[in-house]
């Protein structure tokens, strides 16, 4: 399982990676290997303003569709239109081609509501 | 025939015996004795000869032999007798939820021909299973446009069927959603009323094809209207008109709604009826209801399968875009029966024949001293008439010449008391048409 060093997590497995202002989201490895294979992906819009710990997507997966909440608080600056057409991504790269959507954050303070790696990856072993 | 009796009294008693409760009305105790129906006054049984003589007298009272003007969304339309015979066999008559792929490629296949042919006739690109009716399908279509745009005004002209306006409050009583009625001048929807109320806030304009009064319209500048303003278009429509109008995807509508009664099922007084519903593709991730796709198997053979209601039902579950998954799968087979019958050319000169007759029944009409057919929009099979005098009088005076004369407006539309609307379909013959005129003008001369 993937953990990068550099992302901050969620208790609901998503991880988000800040870049001064701008925070880049999906979910994570972990999360993608349960869900199985995933068939869709309901992103956030552009232009959406999203809360910390809300909903903000939907993934669909051959086995159920669950929630995905939103790591930061922000507007959704640019949201991931390759997941309509390669839902597959997901699966196959949680990290990189598998984002969600990239957020203009709101309140850089709350990411010390986030996970840091080592924190994440201690949180998924107690979970098995 | 003996009583029809479920349990015998030792039954009952070791069934209650089992589950430990001394009588059936202990059953009920949680519910206080206040609310409980005092007696279902149900009268001691009856043979079978009894109920049948009982039950024929009561259908005797039914009138079936009027010849029928009467449309207001429900047409009197010719059914091939193939449809009865193909529709009725057992196969597809005693079947229930005959949705398992490996037992059911029969009635798969044909629910997907049926898709197909509503994709053909409505212009668009996916089409469900079918849903209720002409109504539910509207409230539905109306949801995904709430649900896509994230926005909750929806403006609904008043030429849509009262009926499923009053569907479609009723649906969203707990839901805040705001509509907006825009009114028909002159038969035609109101463009700069419409215009006016469409904002940021908008999430559908809905109108209707041809509109209750009969008229028909090019709304074409309605859904680009509506677009120009992030607001998605529906646009519900009489499958027959379809044979020679502009379908909803030339107009450039997203969703097309509608009743399908019209493709050989019988009129009957509540259903079952049939709802279709088509929209575009980049929506059917809303869509409600089942889609059957076609597939390949294991061994390479094309096949088909419900694909949307496996995701409604068992993957998003409490997720799901509607509560309702049903369809009407027979009144489906029926419709696809009906429009294979009927062909591509069929169809057009179905809804030629109907257009022609109404022009024709028009014009005798207007001759008829006090009548004033009204002319102020084009018209396919229904039209309205202006009488000297109440159109609910006139209508019950018909019945008793053999009539069922059409639809007072009275009814659903304030101060129009003196408008009938008429509709003229394939089945009314000029015979018909010239003792229709004959009775009107010697009811109206009383």
């Amino acid at each position: 399982m993937q953990v990068p060093d550099k992302f901050l997590y969620t208790k609901e497995h998503e991880w988000v990676s800040i870049n001064g202002r701008t925070a880049t989201i999906g979910i994570t490895d972990y999360a993608q290997g349960h869900l199985g294979d995933i068939t869709f992906v309901d992103v956030p819009k552009a232009g959406a303003v999203v809360t910390q710990f809300k909903r903000c997507a939907t993934v669909e997966s051959v086995k159920a569709a669950s929630d995905v909440y939103a790591p930061v608080s922000g507007k959704v600056a640019k949201a991931n239109a390759e997941l309509a057409p390669h839902p597959e991504y997901v699966n196959q790269s949680p990290y990189e081609k598998g984002y969600f959507a990239v957020i203009e954050m709101s309140d850089e303070k709350e990411t010390a509501n986030l996970m840091k790696a080592a924190e994440y990856k201690k949180y998924v072993e107690g979970l098995t | 025939m003996s009583n029809y009796v479920p349990h015998t009294a030792k039954d009952i008693r070791e069934m209650l015996e089992a589950i430990g409760v001394k009588s059936i009305d202990d059953l009920f105790r949680d519910i206080a004795p206040a609310l409980r129906p005092k007696s279902f006054d149900i009268p001691e049984g009856k043979s079978e000869f009894e109920v049948c003589r009982s039950v024929q007298k009561l259908a005797g009272k039914n009138a079936t032999d009027l010849t029928n003007f009467v449309g207001a969304g429900f047409y009197d339309h010719y059914i091939p007798a193939a449809v009865d015979a193909l529709a009725s066999r057992s196969e597809f008559y005693t079947a229930y939820t005959p949705y398992q792929p490996e037992s059911s490629q029969g009635w798969l296949r044909a629910i997907y021909e049926y898709q197909t042919a509503v994709c053909e006739l409505t212009g668009l690109d996916v089409a469900n299973a079918s849903l209720y009716d002409g109504g539910t399908a509207l409230y539905e279509a109306a949801m995904m446009a709430v649900r896509l745009t994230g926005r909750h005004k929806i403006i609904v002209d008043q030429g849509v069927n009262l009926i499923y306006r009053t569907m479609l409050y009723t649906y969203t009583t707990n839901l805040s959603i705001e509509f907006v009625e825009t009114p028909v001048v002159h038969g035609q929807s109101a463009r700069a009323e419409i215009l006016k109320h469409l904002d940021d806030r908008t999430a559908a304009v809905i109108v209707q094809n041809p509109n209750f009064f009969g008229a028909i319209d090019d709304y074409t500048d309605v859904a680009s209207k509506a677009h120009a303003a992030g607001a998605l278009a529906i646009l519900s429509v009489y499958p027959i008109a379809l044979g020679m109008l502009k379908s909803p995807g030339e107009m450039g509508f997203d969703i097309a709604t509608g009743e399908g009664q019209s493709l050989g099922i019988p009129l009957s007084f509540g259903g079952p009826y049939l709802g279709f519903m088509a929209c575009k593709q980049e929506l059917v991730r809303q869509m409600p209801g089942r889609i059957v796709g076609a597939t390949v198997d294991s061994d390479g053979k094309r096949g088909f399968v419900l694909t949307l209601q496996t995701r409604e039902q068992h993957i998003r579950r409490e997720k799901a875009t509607s509560n309702i998954c049903s369809n009407e799968a027979l009144c489906a087979l029926r419709a696809v029966i009906y429009l294979s019958l009927m062909g591509k050319t069929g169809l057009k000169e179905l809804a030629r024949l109907n257009y022609d007759k109404a022009e024709f029944a028009k014009s005798i009409l207007e001759k008829v001293p006090g009548v004033t057919v009204k002319r102020t929009s084009p018209t396919f099979n229904e039209f309205t008439i202006c009488l000297p005098r109440n159109a609910d009088d006139v209508v019950h005076k018909m019945i008793d010449k053999g009539f069922a004369a059409g639809f007072p407006l009275g009814r659903f539309y304030k101060g129009l008391d003196n408008y009938l609307l008429m509709a003229v379909t394939e089945k009314r013959t000029r015979e018909e048409l010239m003792k229709f005129r004959d009775s009107l003008e010697a009811v109206l001369c009383d």
